[in-house]
């Protein structure tokens, strides 16, 4: 694998926040000067990350609902701009490109969504909703256009035969596999797969993760994979990143995250994912809830749930440090060690 | 060991414009005291409506078209709705999916969980608020006097999920049938629901129907599984002889295609094709059109086979471990 980075990430963040009106920004004004200093409701979804994807890699992107990763992979497949820190394509900064440069930069990186219901416009054949894309954008001609259509739904393993359907005329499964040829017919070079095969049964799960996979060496593709689902991401990824209430608290190799998880918050997810190894036992849980993204505990937002937290810890938020080659954790257990 | 419920023979029928939908069709199981039945089957499979069968409420076109559900002597199948009244949310109770569907968006949590308590027993609203608190105690909601105070879009999904299995548990079912109560859950979330509920299971000597399409949640949950496809069980036994040795081609697949069972980056083992249509059903076994050893004599339904605790319809069983 060569370690050209497809997509870098530095000191990317998102905030979201209320707009405030003439009004509202006054009575802010006024109760701040009053000493009563007015409730911030700022949402820190993604919080100064920082990650590197090389060409041709698989990296797996883990956290439960609210940690902010469906909004890391959104800015990264460029739906949404960041309210800090740049997004390099192919080194590139994405936000200082010129309009054609732009827009050939956002075609080769695709997104793949979750809800195979909600991402296919229910009044467009599926022809137009694979080819119109690609149409507009030129890369393919109109008298190619019915050949080019066909390649891409075969590709996803359709048969071009139903082209002329409506997504509520196929299955779950078949309309995932609209939303991936939709993807690839404007033959991108990164997917971001958010939650791709979570709707899914699991025979049918199984079906699409190998299609991804075919795909990644038929086309020389690089993902970027966001699930809750330990166990896919352990099967498809190179890399595993794992992300806390806005944060990436880990990142290693796959075999290294799952043989030597280093954080605590990683340890305990791992520790609760079902196993369908597991027999009948005692299921245990992290004591407590996902902290509110509007108001994180301070210093480490995990400290509140850890059985290791120290007074530090409720202080200064660790960074995330190298514990081993390519392995990184931010904890302040490490601290003794590295 | 006295079953708690038995299921016989069950057929719930859709009578729909495009035909006769046959979502559950001959399913037959028991569960005894204190023992949790993991049903497994993936969506279109008749799992959920079964639970809806066993405490009545499958709405028309559907109904319950042929079989038995014994509850101490009396046939639910049969049962006017007067008596049916008297034990749904008493003596059985279901949790569902989706938590919203449980809670009424527009009442406070205490108004919902009292309005419970008063249906089935004669006891003062003081009591019963109590009781309330309780429950919301034992599943872990933290200031439970507070709480009760509360609206649901004031909780969150897991806290939402816990306030639903507070009021099924209100009366001590003998009974209760879950349906995928975790699966829009975060797998911290997850386990601690799995956690209290086995606890109450135990405690209670509830029997517990967990209807999920998650083997991996069942695998450590369940003392036995049952597998539907296509409105039928078509394979059935102790968790472990199910998951160890299954015997029945969908099965077998069904545990071959969970990413963990496969070597890391490989294909995984998948069933080809999809669920089928349950109004265009191909004569015999349902399954055929996506087994690899289905031979001539699948087009004629297997039977239900077995002894003691584990059945199979299947003229192929496989031998080896899954």
């Amino acid at each position: 694998m060569s370690a050209s980075p497809i997509i870098e990430l530095r000191g990317v963040s998102k905030r979201f926040g209320p707009k405030y009106d003439a009004a509202a920004r006054l009575t802010r004004a006024i109760s701040r000067r009053l000493g009563s200093p007015p409730r911030d409701e700022t949402v820190r979804a993604v919080d100064a990350v920082s990650l590197t994807v090389n060409r041709g890699e698989v990296v797996g992107l883990v956290g439960e609902s609210g940690c902010g990763k469906s909004t890391l992979g959104r800015m990264v497949a460029g739906i949404m701009p960041p309210s800090e820190g740049e997004i390099l394509f192919k080194g590139r900064d994405v936000a200082d490109m010129n309009g054609t440069d732009t827009r050939d930069a956002k075609l080769k990186v695709q997104m793949i969504f979750q809800d195979p219901y909600a991402s296919l416009n229910p009044r467009m054949r599926v022809s137009d909703i694979v080819g119109e894309a690609p149409l507009t954008h030129g890369l393919v001609s109109r008298a190619n256009f019915e050949d080019y259509v066909d390649a891409q739904l075969s590709r996803a393993g359709l048969d071009p035969a139903f082209k002329r359907r409506y997504p509520h005329q196929f299955s779950g499964g078949q309309r995932q596999r609209i939303g991936i040829a939709r993807a690839l017919a404007v033959q991108p070079e990164f997917l971001v797969c958010d939650e791709a095969v979570a709707a899914l049964d699991v025979s049918i799960q199984a079906q699409i993760l190998n299609l991804f996979m075919d795909l990644r060496s038929e086309l020389d593709l690089t993902y970027l994979f966001i699930s809750h689902d330990l166990g896919v991401v352990e099967h498809l990824s190179d890399r595993v990143l794992i992300m806390y209430l806005g944060r990436i608290v880990e990142s290693a190799p796959t075999e290294e995250v799952f043989a030597r998880a280093n954080h605590p918050y990683t340890r305990a997810l791992l520790a609760e994912v079902p196993r369908i190894e597991a027999r009948k036992h005692r299921f245990t849980a992290i004591s407590g809830e996902i902290p509110s993204p509007l108001n994180p505990p301070p210093g480490c937002h995990f400290h509140p749930r850890c059985p290791f937290a120290m007074p530090r810890c409720a202080v200064e938020a660790p960074a995330l440090r190298e514990i081993a080659p390519g392995h990184r954790s931010a904890c302040h257990l490490n601290e003794g060690t590295a | 060991m006295t079953a708690t419920i038995e299921v016989r023979n069950l057929q719930t029928h859709f009578f729909t414009r495009a035909g006769v939908v046959k979502a559950v069709d001959d399913v037959s199981f028991s569960v005894n005291r204190g023992e949790v039945l993991g049903l497994v089957g993936e969506s279109g499979s008749g799992k959920s409506v079964t639970g809806f069968s066993i405490i009545g409420l499958v709405d028309p076109p559907g109904r319950i078209a042929g079989g038995s559900i014994l509850y101490q002597g009396k046939d639910l199948a049969t049962l006017p709705e007067r008596e049916m009244r008297s034990l749904r949310g008493n003596r059985i109770a279901m949790i569902f999916q989706d938590p919203m569907m449980t809670l009424n968006p527009v009442l406070r949590i205490d108004t919902q969980m009292i309005e419970t308590v008063l249906a089935h027993d004669k006891v003062s609203r003081d009591e019963a608020r109590r009781r309330s608190r309780d429950a919301l105690g034992m599943v872990g909601i933290p200031s439970p006097d507070e709480r009760l105070m509360a609206y649901p879009h004031q909780f969150s999904g897991g806290m939402r999920q816990r306030v639903a299995i507070a009021i099924a548990l209100l009366h001590n079912p003998d009974l209760l049938i879950a349906d995928e109560p975790t699966t829009a859950l975060d797998v911290t979330i997850q386990a601690q629901i799995l956690a209290k509920v086995q606890e109450l299971a135990a405690e209670h000597g509830t029997a517990l129907i967990w209807i999920t399409h998650d083997l991996s949640v069942i695998a450590g949950l369940a003392d036995r599984i049952a597998v539907m496809y296509a409105g039928r069980v078509v394979e059935s036994g102790t968790a472990a002889e199910i998951l160890d040795t299954p015997r029945h081609p969908y099965t077998h697949g069904l545990i071959g295609s969970v990413p963990s069972r496969n070597k890391r980056g490989e294909k995984l083992r998948q069933i080809p094709g999809m669920t089928p249509s349950l109004l265009s059903l191909p004569a015999g076994c349902a399954f055929r059109m996506r087994c690899a050893h289905a031979t001539a004599a699948c087009e004629t339904e297997p039977e239900n086979t077995g002894e003691g605790t584990r059945f199979l319809r299947c003229f192929h069983p496989m031998e080896q471990a899954a």
